[in-house]
């Protein structure tokens, strides 16, 4: 942890650099054209919001930038390096990690190792078969100290699935933070919360390490606003504008497009 | 990282450790008073059943290969219905060594039954575990029926449908003979075999390896999103569960001194499954329970009702795919759990 902060100490020279960057980034299936021509530039810690209708090719964008799915003309480059070509657990060791819109959990594993699988995994642990798993204190105390910071200290022991939904949410954050990205994907953090417990994901997601570049998507206006610094918004598999929240927020056209009834609420907030 | 990270810090390096939590899984690979037990139990069999050790050294070549079958079922999920393959290459290797005047001597002879066992199992694996869920079971019995139909025509080599009878097993050490009619030294060495693939197999499942299988079996797109290389851990997983197969073939081989199809076929990867899902699986003990249980079923209600002792079987399956899903070790955890001492919040994984 001593080394995500000096980590974070030498990032304020370079936050302005590009993390993530898409060039003219294509996928179809078959004839239907998910995403199309998109030149998408994250920078350096980052706080940026992808927002868009149903269908309009968000969940199609992150797969791309992960690297579950391969595009169909394009590149995705990572720090200025090409990793069209890169393999998804690769990308991962490259420092990209998401988060699921639907929570995918180790279910029957307890909260401490749903944390200890990707922190194992990050410090290339895992592959370990000839000593006991709890004889590695600094996974299991890395661990822990992310459940603390979360706020899942009191549960760490027990079974994911006993868990509130609410409270997976952030396991299944804490899974990515174990990560350690430099890149963080967040397909709707919130989705399926109630909205009593929303605020304990929206303030886990405000205390994310600031180095780390975090790529949102959201539905919910009054978390884009209240997290968001840049704005993107898709319409149609394509980028229809981009700008920081107010200017989006005055665009007539995104509120024709997309805000519509939403707009008013937003409004509300801002 | 603001307020709460800042005294999230000031908790100490070991207040962290110490956290029930952390504690339950530093200490989860520790042995445990009632893990001795099966072993104190299969030490007194030897005592005080000596006619039954013929019965007992089955007993323990099942439990072995329920084992192999927990790691590659129970811990990676999996989905099997084939691992007769693996038993049934481990099998012919010390039956086809040993008849053909190559290598008699057994517990090399066990190393190389896990050798060629493994290597069915590698290159098996690297074109089967492309697959998931009902096109992988499929797939598993399809090359199981290859290997048993090759065994079957190869018959200079296996002897075909007869198989290869009365193999000459050296003594153990060139000391211990194999009695057929005295099961003492069969026994022994059974046992002896067994705790070392134990042994073994807790080892791995209990490792951060055995770790990231059991998260490959809960979520298998998780696991590929945190960066790990899943196919070639089900695979490694794959090719040592097979070894171990291997050896319980083997070890079948030996102590009966024969080996024929059955060691190959459908009836013996189906009855295995069904040892490990009535004892628990994912859960180590769940092959030493089950073994027993079907054993013992087998040997008692066929002596009862030799025409329909299966139907007992059959009801005690219906019973544990209503009512126990976990198997009798999941049940008993459950019973344990309401009725019994401290609330466990999370079970052994």
């Amino acid at each position: 942890m001593a080394a995500l902060r000096r980590q974070a100490q030498a990032v304020g020279a370079i936050m302005s650099e590009t993390r993530l960057e898409t060039r003219g980034l294509t996928r179809h299936f078959g004839a239907l054209v998910a995403v199309t021509g998109i030149d998408f530039k994250l920078a350096a810690g980052a706080r940026h919001a992808l927002i868009g209708p149903n269908g309009a090719g968000k969940t199609t964008f992150i797969n791309l930038l992960t690297g579950v799915l391969q595009p169909s003309h394009g590149s995705v480059l990572l720090g200025g390096k090409d990793i069209t070509a890169t393999a998804q657990a690769e990308r991962v060791k490259l420092g990209i990690a998401r988060t699921f819109q639907i929570n995918r959990l180790f279910r029957g594993l307890s909260v401490l190792e749903n944390v200890y699988i990707p922190v194992a995994e990050r410090m290339g642990v895992a592959p370990s078969m000839f000593n006991p798993a709890g004889k590695r204190t600094d996974v299991i105390e890395e661990a822990m100290y992310l459940l603390e910071v979360l706020r899942l200290g009191d549960v760490a022991q027990h079974r994911v699935s006993e868990l509130a939904y609410g409270r997976q949410r952030l396991v299944e954050l804490a899974i990515a933070i174990g990560l350690r990205p430099g890149v963080l994907l967040l397909d709707e953090p919130a989705a399926g919360v109630p909205s009593a417990e929303s605020h304990i994901i929206l303030d886990a997601i405000e205390r994310l390490p600031e180095d780390i570049a975090v790529l949102i998507i959201e539905h919910d206006m009054d978390v884009v606003f209240r997290f968001a610094k840049r704005v993107t918004v898709m319409v149609s598999g394509a980028i229809f504008a981009e700008g920081t929240p107010k200017e989006i927020e005055a665009n007539p056209e995104v509120r024709a497009v997309y805000l519509g009834q939403a707009g008013a609420r937003a409004g509300d907030h801002a | 990282m603001s307020a709460s990270a800042t005294s999230a810090e000031s908790t100490s390096f070991a207040a962290r450790i110490n956290h029930p939590a952390a504690r339950a899984l530093i200490e989860r690979h520790r042995l445990r008073w009632w893990e001795v037990l099966p072993w104190i139990a299969a030490i007194a069999g030897y005592f005080i059943f000596p006619g039954y050790l013929g019965f007992g050294t089955e007993l323990l070549v099942a439990i072995l290969f329920a084992l192999s079958l927990d790691l590659a079922l129970g811990y990676a999920g999996i989905i099997t219905l084939g691992h007769a393959a693996f038993f049934g290459a481990g099998a012919y290797t010390v039956g086809m060594l040993a008849d053909h005047g190559v290598w008699s001597e057994p517990i090399t002879g066990l190393m190389l039954a896990a050798l060629v066992a493994a290597i069915v199992g590698l290159l098996s694996g690297l074109v089967l575990l492309r697959t998931r869920g009902l096109t992988l079971l499929m797939l598993t019995i399809c090359s199981m029926a290859l290997l048993e139909q090759a065994a079957n025509m190869a018959h200079d080599y296996t002897g075909g449908f007869d198989g290869l009878p009365n193999l000459p097993i050296t003594p153990i050490f060139g000391v211990f003979n194999f009695n057929p009619l005295y099961n003492n030294t069969q026994y022994l060495y059974a046992l002896a075999v067994l705790l070392a693939c134990f042994v073994f197999v807790r080892t791995l499942v209990y490792s951060p390896f055995g770790q990231s299988l059991t998260g490959i079996r809960e979520n298998l797109l998780r696991m590929h999103a945190v960066g790990a290389p899943v196919r070639r851990r089900l695979i490694i997983c794959y090719t040592l569960s097979a070894a171990i197969a291997g050896i319980a073939g083997g070890l079948w081989a030996q102590v009966n001194a024969y080996v024929n199809l059955s060691s190959l076929d459908l009836d013996r990867a189906a009855t295995v499954l069904i040892v490990l899902i009535l004892g628990g699986y994912g859960r180590l003990y769940g092959a030493f329970v089950g073994a027993v249980v079907y054993l013992a079923l087998e040997h008692f209600l066929a002596r009862i009702y030799p025409t329909a002792w299966q139907l007992g079987l059959g009801i005690l399956l219906v019973f544990i795919a209503l009512f126990a899903r976990n198997g009798i070790l999941g049940l008993g955890e459950a019973l344990w759990r309401r009725y019994g001492g401290r609330h466990k919040p999370s079970a052994p994984s």
